[in-house]
Parts: structure tokens; sequence; C-alpha cells
């Protein structure tokens, strides 16, 4: 095998004033032809600045200032702006993580894709390269594809023309940055498929750059882990994911969720929510135009007894989420009944709802959106438990009591959001759900924007908390293994029905409905179980 | 956008922006009458002979002794038939005058119109593309300083410099007073009439123009699909013009939307301090003299242009952002 690509000792500044000195510090790596390299490791490790080095795509205020870049036996750092703008696109290209915002919106797909071909001195082929192109990423009818505007795709079609362009001129060089992480799990599975056929077909060597174990685990030919900007460990990818030998590693496998349910309290039929018939439809459309009819959620009964967790799992648009906010009045259904403890909710006023508020609350997915950063901690908790007539002083004591639950420092309570971190957030947000003491929480992909480790820790906390004080609840997620850990029942949602709806490990075990087996089938890394490790202390 | 929805949808806005037009009409209309003083006690005081019964006579004359709902609906009528009513004190129909003065201030407020356009989005482009750089600072600065200043004084100021002490343009009227020219000549007099009024309606735009230009600029190029286009070897220019300029339009094109539906009444100033035969002064003069008709016609007019350019505006996002739906 030809060696592709060298980095060594490579070190990049970070501007003054950043948590640590370096972005990267000290990176060794190399990648052959024909080969996939997996670059793992949490939020802020550096493996995107390592990527970007390569590329010659660091943003000003970031200077390398050591080690050396060797890609097709010539030396990268230090050729001119013009030289390497030539290599990139012709024999490096790179494919980004964020689907629907990396394609230029007000250019046709085809034309986008053209434009690489032109400005390396292929203008001429465009015409024929650009449909043989899209073909080649699987993409349906690719002469209309092509004139399409990249609002028209899906976020998995317009990742097949982002690795459409990036094979446009043929590269050696393929990286590829998180490439499905923004992208639904059956969609992944099928981008994952593509970018390894691709690859083995046309024998280029993959930086695959991710945080996710279980993608590791299907891609993946060599790993190397980063922590703080170094790497900490490198190795085949079973090596590494069999037998971790660095703590962080360990740390990160461990932490990578299981799948596999944990014993629980057998539940009584005791009816906290039922869901009867609920209907959300949206329409789109007025005057001149056609009415749009989007079903969001229909067929979706369930119900939810006392200390139970139930799982409603689906991809996006599925309308978990909007179930989920029918039960709080964030959506408005037109239909059915929301009982809860017998009692229907939907028909009551906004002045009926008010006692309900505080018995159902809900925990949402952005922690950095779900705070107003302008209000400290401590008033972001006690705000509900006083508007609902608690005593300022007794509210503040039991937010203390909470920030201790959720393991934050009671010094917390006078800080600004913005002085946490995303798992901290989390939990703040979660101390603010739990000063209301509900007795239903909604729990709105809580973990889905953490890294793995703080993940684990969420889940963990949630396990606790839920067995502590005997919460039931509602937990929305698109992850299946954070489901299977975490939820008693699992109820999966396809365009706005529940299809499957059954304990835990009959679903996961023995799924009945055809859409279940094929989100399980596209769980990456399946046939990959994490080794069990010793406690790390 | 679809074509096939197009005619459906242009028809839709035309219903509804005639709709609007109509009620800024009776808006309009209210207005005017809620204003104390009429045309006759104005005519009757000017020529002196103020006395009850010519008063009566007048109004009779004018119609203004009719019952409010009456005459609201006398003129109705009549902008529907584009009759917009008789001027008493110029003695010429309001329409006529209107027409008469229309191409004066499209030409001012056109050629200040483009002038901004050009001169801010270039100016916006330079300081975005060297951004930190002294030619950043310079434009900054000078945008800040035509933002700032009131648009007569910058107007005064340029007759100032150019007409008093240059001795290089006029520093008044469409063009000059008692030569007969044609032709290049002809063009190049009222092109030299144009360009101090132009430039001091247009300043100011300039300013929101390279403001805008620049903002959005710098935000367009921190967004991930310029830097796909760096990934794949798209050369630094071209990423400027095909990438960042084009997405970077799409505020600047709202903007001007509302500038050119502004341009007519907002010229008034301006038409003003240079003697602009103009819509602008047309409207000054009617609102001194208790003009009723030509002044109701003014806002019918700028009204229209408003409603049309914002039509106008909507029709050009849909063609140039393809996101935006016709539905």
């Amino acid at each position: 095998m030809t060696r592709l690509l060298t980095v060594e000792n490579l070190t990049v500044g970070l501007p003054a004033g950043a948590d640590r000195p370096h972005a990267v510090e000290d990176v060794s790596l190399h990648l052959d032809a024909g080969e996939i390299l997996c670059v793992v490791g949490e939020s802020g490790s550096g493996k995107s600045i390592t990527a970007n080095t390569v590329m010659g795509l660091l943003p000003k205020g970031l200077p390398v200032k050591g080690g050396a870049i060797t890609f097709e036996g010539e030396p990268l750092l230090g050729l001119s702006a013009e030289a390497m703008r030539s290599r990139r696109g012709r024999r490096m290209a790179m494919v980004f993580q964020e689907p629907m915002t990396a394609l230029n919106p007000l250019m046709k797909v085809g034309d986008q894709i053209a434009e690489a071909l032109a400005v390396h001195g292929k203008g001429a082929e465009a015409k024929a390269r650009v449909p043989e192109l899209l073909a080649a990423v699987n993409l349906p009818d690719p002469a209309a594809i092509a004139r399409m505007h990249p609002f028209r795709l899906s976020g998995g079609q317009r990742q097949r023309v982002m690795i459409a362009m990036a094979l446009a001129l043929e590269p050696a060089l393929l990286i590829a940055d998180e490439p499905t992480t923004a992208l639904d799990v059956t969609t992944q599975a099928q981008i994952l498929r593509l970018i390894r056929e691709i690859q083995q077909r046309r024998g280029m060597g993959v930086m695959f750059i991710t945080h996710d174990f279980g993608v590791v685990a299907e891609i993946a030919d060599r790993v190397a882990v980063m922590q703080r900007g170094r790497i900490v460990e490198q190795g085949t990818a079973s090596e590494v994911l069999n037998a971790p030998r660095h703590p962080y590693t360990r740390t990160l496998i461990s932490a990578v969720p299981h799948g596999r349910a944990s014993d629980r309290a057998a539940i009584g039929p005791e009816p906290v929510l039922a869901m009867k018939g609920v209907t959300k439809t949206y329409q789109r459309g007025g005057w001149f135009g056609a009415r749009a009819v989007v079903k969001a959620v229909h067929d979706a009964d369930f119900t939810l007894n006392k200390g139970e967790t139930l799982g409603l799992v689906g991809e996006s648009g599925s309308g978990k989420s909007t179930l989920a906010r029918c039960v709080v009045r964030l959506v408005e259904p037109e239909q059915g009944e929301i009982l809860f403890h017998g009692a229907n909710l939907r028909p009551l006023s906004r002045q009926g709802w008010l006692p309900y508020r505080k018995r159902i609350q809900m925990v949402f997915q952005d922690p950095y959106a779900s705070l107003n950063p302008r209000r400290k901690v401590g008033d972001a908790i006690t705000e509900g438990p006083v508007t609902h007539g608690v005593s300022p002083a007794e509210a503040r004591q039991r937010a203390l009591e909470l920030l201790r639950l959720v393991k934050l420092d009671p010094s917390a309570m006078d800080r600004y959001p913005h002085e946490f971190s995303g798992g901290q957030r989390q939990r703040i947000g979660l101390a603010r759900a739990l000063a209301m003491q509900p007795e239903l929480l909604i729990a709105d992909e809580p973990v889905s924007a953490l890294d793995v480790s703080v993940q684990a820790q969420v889940l963990d906390l949630l396990a606790e908390i839920r067995q502590r004080l005997g919460l039931t609840m509602l937990f929305i997620t698109h992850d299946l293994r954070v489901a299977a850990q975490i939820c008693d029942r699992i109820a999966v949602m396809q365009r706005g029905a529940i299809v499957e709806l059954g304990p835990t490990a009959e679903v996961f075990g023995a799924p009945k409905h055809p859409y279940t087996r094929s989100l399980l089938d596209s769980i990456p890394g399946r046939g990959w179980t994490p080794p069990e490790l010793a406690e790390i202390s | 956008m679809e074509l096939s929805r197009f005619p459906a949808y242009l028809a839709g806005r035309l219903v509804k922006a005639a709709i609007v037009v109509l009620a800024i009409v009776v808006c309009n209309f209210f207005l005017i009458h809620a204003a104390p003083g009429d045309p006759a006690s104005i005519i009757a005081g000017q020529s002196g002979a103020a006395d009850a019964k010519f008063l009566e006579q007048l109004r009779a004359q004018f119609g203004l002794d009719q019952p409010l709902y009456v005459q609201l609906w006398v003129y109705l009528k009549g902008v529907l038939t584009l009759d917009l009513g008789f001027s008493h004190r110029q003695q010429a129909s309001v329409a006529a005058l209107l027409w008469d003065r229309l191409p004066a201030t499209l030409l001012l407020t056109g050629a200040a119109f483009l002038f901004a356009i050009v001169i801010g989005v270039t100016m916006g482009a330079l300081a975005a593309r060297r951004v930190g750089s002294w030619s950043d600072s310079v434009i900054t600065v000078l945008a800040l300083t035509f933002y700032a200043t009131p648009l007569f004084w910058v107007g005064l100021m340029l007759v100032l410099l150019f007409s008093v002490t240059l001795e290089w343009l006029p520093s008044f009227g469409m063009m000059s007073v008692g030569v007969e020219l044609s032709g290049f000549a002809w063009l190049l007099d009222i092109g030299k009439h144009l360009l101090l009024p132009a430039l001091t309606l247009g300043l100011f735009y300039v300013a929101v123009y390279a403001r805008l230009t620049r903002a959005t600029m710098l935000e367009v190029a921190d967004q991930d699909f310029v830097k796909t286009a760096r990934a794949k070897g798209v050369p630094e220019g071209r990423i400027l013009r095909r990438h960042v300029l084009r997405n970077a339009m799409l505020p600047v094109i709202t903007f001007a939307g509302i500038q050119a539906g502004q341009l007519i009444g907002g010229s008034i100033l301006v038409e003003t301090v240079f003697a602009w035969p103009g819509i602008g002064r047309l409207a000054f003069e009617a609102l001194l003299a208790r003009d009723y008709q030509v002044l109701m016609g003014v806002f019918f007019c700028t009204s229209v242009m408003v409603v049309l350019f914002n039509l106008i505006t909507d029709l050009l996002y849909a063609i140039v952002d393809p996101r935006v739906e016709v539905s």
C-alpha cells in the first residue's frame, strides 16, 4: 500500500485567552491509500482542526506552530495559497457535518458540482460528468436533481450531493468531518455504506472524523483517539474498540450506551397519562395556492403508568416531539383526549390548565438555547415554584437541594448559564423541571446534543432521580441504544403514527413491524458490542 | 419558483395591492379633512374678500358644502376612473399636474437610487473583502458620516462648494433658463443640474447600503457553504462574487424595495433645496396652499409607488431566491 498522508508532530496554536495553549499538540498520524482512518474524540478535542490543517483551511487566528504534513510525497505546510487551492478539490476533498448549510442555497446543485470541475479546468466535462456523479452516489433521476436547488433535497440527499461534489475530480484523499452526525439513523447507515463502497471502488484514503463509536465500528480500518488536542491512542479498529488501553478511550467506550436494559421494579397498571385519538395536522397555503395538509400526529395512542419510562423513538419528522408537545400544550391538537389521571386536558382553558402545569414538566434538547442567558441559574430554577405560590426563601432552599441532586455545586445559584458546559446546563434544565415537583417528566432528546461521556452521566442521573423520586417519564429520542438503556417500554413512531409499542426487550429482541426492523438494522456498529471494561476511577 | 403558478400568484397580489391602495386613499381623505382650514377659506383670505357669502359660494362651487361621505364617494368614484379632481388654485386637473411633474421626480430619484445601490454595494463589498484594513476603516467612517449628516445640510454644502466656490455646477432648477438646447447638449445640461440633487438624495442610502452589504457579506463569509467552496478549490475572488456577494444581496434587495417606495415621497426636501420641478415640490406648495385635491393626488401617487415597489421586490426576491415559494 502506498502512504498517502503523513502528519508528524503537528502543533497548532490557539488564540491567547483560550482554555489551552494549543488546539492540537504533537499530533502524528498516517493514512494509506485504500484505508479508512477514524479520528475519534469529543467536541473540542482538535479532530476537526487537524483535518482543516491538512486541507489548508485553518481559520486565520490559528497558526501552525510546528510539525510537518506530507501528502502524496510532497510537504504541504509552506505551500503557497495558490498551490494549496489547486490541490483542494482535485487531490483532496472534504465533506462536512451540516448538509443543510454546506451547499449554496442560491445555486442549483448541478452547478455547484460543475463549479468544482470548472475551477480545476475541467469545465468542459461538466455536462456529462455531473449526472454521472449524481448517479454514482445513488441519487434517483440525476438529471432532474442536478437542476434542483438544495432546499428541495432532504438532508441525506444533500449529503450525497456533497459526496458527489467531493468525488468530482477523483481525489486521492477524502476527509469526512462528521458527515452523518446530522442525519437520521437509516440515512446514516446508507451514507456510511456509500462512503465505504466508493472508497473501495476507487481506492481512496478516507480520514473520517466522528464522535460516535458505533460509526467507528461500522467503518474504520484504523482508529486515532484524540483528547484535548493530543492523540492518546492509535491502532487498528478491533484493537481500539475491543481492547482499549488508554484510560480516556476506556472511559469513552464504557460511556457508549450499551443498549442493555437494566433490571427495574415491576410497573403496575396505574395510568398517569393516556393519549386517545390525538390528532394534529399542519396546513400550508391559502388564497390561491393549493392547500397542503401534513398529518403530524395520528393513530398514536399510548398509556403511561406510574413510575414507568416510555420511550418515543423515531426519525426526524416522525411526530415524536409534536406528540410530546401536545401533552404540555406547546402544540394544540385538534382532536382526541389527553387523559392525565383520568382528566381530559385537551379542552381545558389556559386557566384550567394552570394546576396541571406544575405536575407535568419538560426538559428540552438544546442545553444552550433552553436557558435564558440573562438570568442567573438560581432564578431560573426558582421562577416556576415562586409563580405557583412557593415563598422565595423556600424555593431557594429547594433549588439548593436540587443542585445537589443533579450534582452541581451550590455556588451555581448565582452564576449565569454561559459559565456552564452543555452537560452542566442540561442538569440545570433538569433541576428546573424538578423544582416544580412534577409527577410526569417529558424529556425531549435530553442527551442528543451532548458528548458521549457527558451523555452517560446525564443518563445515569436521570435513572437515579427517577428511582429516588418515583417519576413517570416520557422519553423522546432518536437514539435506539439510549432508549434501550433507559426505557421500560418503547413506542416506535413513523410518519405521525405509533407503529409498534411494547416492552423494551421485546421491541429490540423480536421487532414485529418492518420499520422497527429497519431502524434496528441501521444502528451503526450493531455488530459490535462494547466490551465490559473494569471501572476506571 | 414554479412558473405555472406565477399568473395566479401575480393576480392574487394585484388584487391585494388594489385593496391596500383603496384603503390608503380613504385614510388620506379623512386625514386631509381632519386638518383645520379648507381651500375656500385660503382663497377667500388671499383675495381679500372674506365675507361669509363669498365663502359659501366658493364652498358650493368646490362641493365642500356636501356631507363628508358624499365628498368621499365622489372622490372615490373619481380615483377609480383615474380622475383625481381639479385644482382650483392652479386651474388644472390634478392628474395633469402630477403627470407633468412625475418625469422630473422619477429622473431625480431613479438617478439617486442607482447611484446609492452601485456605490453603496461596491463600498460595502470592498470593506468586507479587506475587513480590518485601513480601507475598511475609511469606508466605515465615510459611511457613518453620510448616515449621520442631515440631507438638506449636505445639499447646501454641496451647492456652496460646487456652485458658489468652484462654479462647476448649477445650483438649482432642472435645466438652464433662456437657452434653447437640443440633443447631447440638452442631455448634458440636465445631467449637470441633476448631479448635485441626486448626490444629496443618494448619499444617505449609499451609507445604508455600504453598511448593510459589509455586515451581510461578513456574515455570509462565515457560513458553511463558503467553506465548501473553499474546500473544492474555488479561488477567493470567485468565492466572493459567486457565493458571498450573491447571498449577501438578499437583504440589500429587501432594503432597496423599501427605498424605492420611499423615493418619491422622500425627495420633498431635496426638491425644495434645489428648486427641482418635481412632485415633492408640488406637494410642498399644495400643502402651503391647502390645495386638497393636489395633496390627495400626491399621496395617491406615492402610495401606488410604495405598493408597486413592494410587489416588484417580492417578485424579484422570488426570482433571486429559489427558496421563496409563490403560494
